[in-house]
């Protein structure tokens, strides 16, 4: 066979390999992203019945108190997952990375476990968890407390957001551990015998040798936690059934996107909140490959 | 630090870890005995209900009645789902995303360099922006309420042909290749037994990872599937919150279901899974 032949045998192998991905990817991702731009110029109720519209869902959009009220909420979550959920994942991943701490291996399958869960079974236990009376949280607060009236605290009707981060807390603080243990295993163990030998203390070990060693994983960790809270829905709608809660004090921006999409049928207005979602996700991912970047630069 | 102070900093550091530990672990044994109690004991009792059996606690009153009723109403057809369609899901999308991968990153091809990028770039597009035009198109193929509608939507993720083509970069050595070529190995035997053990422990992580996230999945078969004999356990649960909203014992013996078989398989195959969670993030 000539060498022509091969060639050509290689590239129809190739293109075998890939036509399965191709046409998927084709048909269920390039096609309805390109869709996406088009149903936002339109208003529709229910598939297939497109009116255009402009840039009138934008108008719309960007004077729509409820999905205002959905972004704050949103974020709300976010920084609650970036202040208190993430620096917990770093100080447990610090407790569990000494070696000579007994059971570290059973601490870290506990803490993760919950993510074992999955979202939506979180949520049908956090429901119930959450619930007045006879809900575990309230009971093992007024067990505390020795106080009864604990038992009446309403947290999905009065607390809902709070109890959005709390449910939140108990299942990723375990999953971000994980990244940060594996970053912790990185960290250059000549350098913290150095640094002790030096007589750096405790701080000093952290700010000079862990933090600047972690810094990669931690951006990662934070861009990831932050695109996944940004695209919160499963949670709140399990634990508010679909309704928002109270003055939507609960509503996040996928659950509006949902609502406006797949209960009241409009496609294009859904369309118009996916692309400020996904406008807002892109813009983080920047930031963060801008920051990585500088990082590498600084010498 | 003089031995003491570091003795009680440990014993310290013991009982927080060990709070915390239970703060993880009650709820999974709340949830599981409240599957096991009644209406009236569920109320009666925080954890185990009180009787005159051994350690003061009414052991016969617990009972299975919330799990009969639950696969009275139906809920073994979901469990079939979800393994049907996790599995599914796992096998054919490892497969096509180990050959996309792998031939994106050894084969030459005109067009390589332009399906890579858009590879790549499809990876900032959130799954979000996908789900009304994505509605529509399923709409348009009458593909709605079928699980075709919801498993093919799902067989191409960027995300997968990425960790692949890195895997195959960096466990896979060109010299091999040429060596079987030389053998006289066709493309396709060197794909499956030369590529193939090679990318094992990314293989595994990544089956472990889609079937996961496929059991998980709520958002796209709750828009594509209507009809609840073709429903997973998650779009299950959900509606049966709607409808039993106040019967604990069975939305707990419901969730204990759903949960068990995944637990069991991570717990069979966790190192995988853990070295296939973190792979993307302390490489790159």
């Amino acid at each position: 066979m000539s060498a022509g032949g091969i060639d050509q045998k290689r590239v129809l192998f190739s293109w075998a390999m890939l036509a399965p991905f191709i046409v998927l990817f084709t048909v269920f991702v390039v096609y309805p992203l390109i869709q996406s731009a088009f149903l936002a110029a339109n208003q529709t109720f229910g598939p297939g019945t497109r009116t255009f519209v402009g840039t009138k869902n934008f108008e719309l959009l960007f004077s729509d108190p409820v999905f205002w009220k959905s972004i704050t909420n949103t974020f709300i979550y976010a920084m609650g997952s970036l202040f208190i959920q993430l620096p917990l994942a770093f100080a447990l991943a610090l407790a569990l990375n000494s070696q000579k701490l007994r059971g570290r291996g059973i601490y870290r399958l506990i803490f993760f476990s919950p993510q074992l869960m999955g979202l939506v079974f979180v949520s049908i236990l956090g429901a119930l968890a959450f619930e007045k009376r006879a809900g575990l949280v309230n009971q093992a607060i007024a067990f505390i407390l020795q106080d009864p009236k604990y038992l009446e605290i309403d947290w999905l009707q009065q607390h809902v957001m709070a109890t959005l981060i709390l449910i939140s807390l108990w299942l990723y603080v375990g999953f971000n551990m994980i990244y940060f243990l594996a970053a912790l295993q990185s960290v250059d163990k000549s350098l913290m015998e150095a640094s002790e030998i030096d007589g750096a203390n405790a701080w000093g070990k952290l700010r000079h040798v862990i933090f600047p060693s972690v810094k990669p994983v931690a951006t990662f960790v934070v861009l990831l936690s932050m695109i996944g809270s940004l695209q919160l829905f499963e949670l709140p709608y399990i634990l508010l059934e679909n309704s928002g809660g109270p003055e939507n004090s609960g509503l996040t921006i996928v659950m509006y996107l949902y609502q406006n999409g797949f209960d009241l049928g409009d496609l294009g207005y859904a369309s118009a909140i996916g692309w400020v979602l996904a406008i807002i996700l892109i813009g983080l991912a920047l930031v963060q490959v801008k920051l990585t970047r500088a990082q590498e630069v600084r010498p | 630090m003089s031995a003491g102070q570091r003795k009680l900093s440990k014993w310290a550091m013991h009982a927080i870890l060990i709070v915390l530990s239970i703060v993880t672990l009650v709820p999974y044994g709340w949830l599981l005995i409240a599957s096991l109690k009644n209406q009236d004991d569920f109320f009666s009792a925080i954890f185990l209900p009180p009787g005159d059996g051994v350690f003061g606690i009414g052991w016969d009153k617990l009972t299975l009645d919330n799990y009969q009723n639950l696969f009275g109403l139906g809920f073994g057809v979901n469990l079939v789902n979800s393994i049907f369609y996790s599995a599914t899901t796992a096998l054919a999308a490892t497969l096509i995303c180990a050959a996309t991968g792998y031939v994106l990153a050894k084969h030459q091809f005109r067009g390589r360099n332009l399906i890579t990028v858009v590879v790549l770039g499809a990876l900032i597009v959130p799954p979000t922006l996908l789900l009304a035009p994505g509605y529509e198109l399923l709409y348009d193929l009458g593909l709605l309420d079928t699980a075709w509608g919801l498993l093919l939507p799902l067989l191409a993720p960027a995300f997968g042909v990425f960790l692949f083509r890195q895997a195959v970069i960096q466990s896979v050595p060109d010299e091999l290749l040429e060596a079987a070529r030389i053998d006289g190995a066709s493309e396709w035997s060197i794909f499956f037994i030369v590529v193939f053990p090679l990318v094992r422990p990314m293989i595994g992580a990544f089956m472990l990872i889609t079937f996961l996230g496929m059991w998980n999945n709520f958002i796209s078969p709750q828009i594509v599937l209507q009809t609840a004999d073709k429903q997973p356990l998650s779009v299950a649960i959900s509606q049966l919150r709607g409808v039993y909203k106040t019967d604990y014992g069975l939305l707990t013996a419901a969730t204990v279901v759903s949960v068990l078989p995944v637990a069991a398989l991570f717990l069979l195959l966790q190192k995988q899974f853990i070295s296939g969670l973190t792979s993307g993030a302390v490489k790159g």
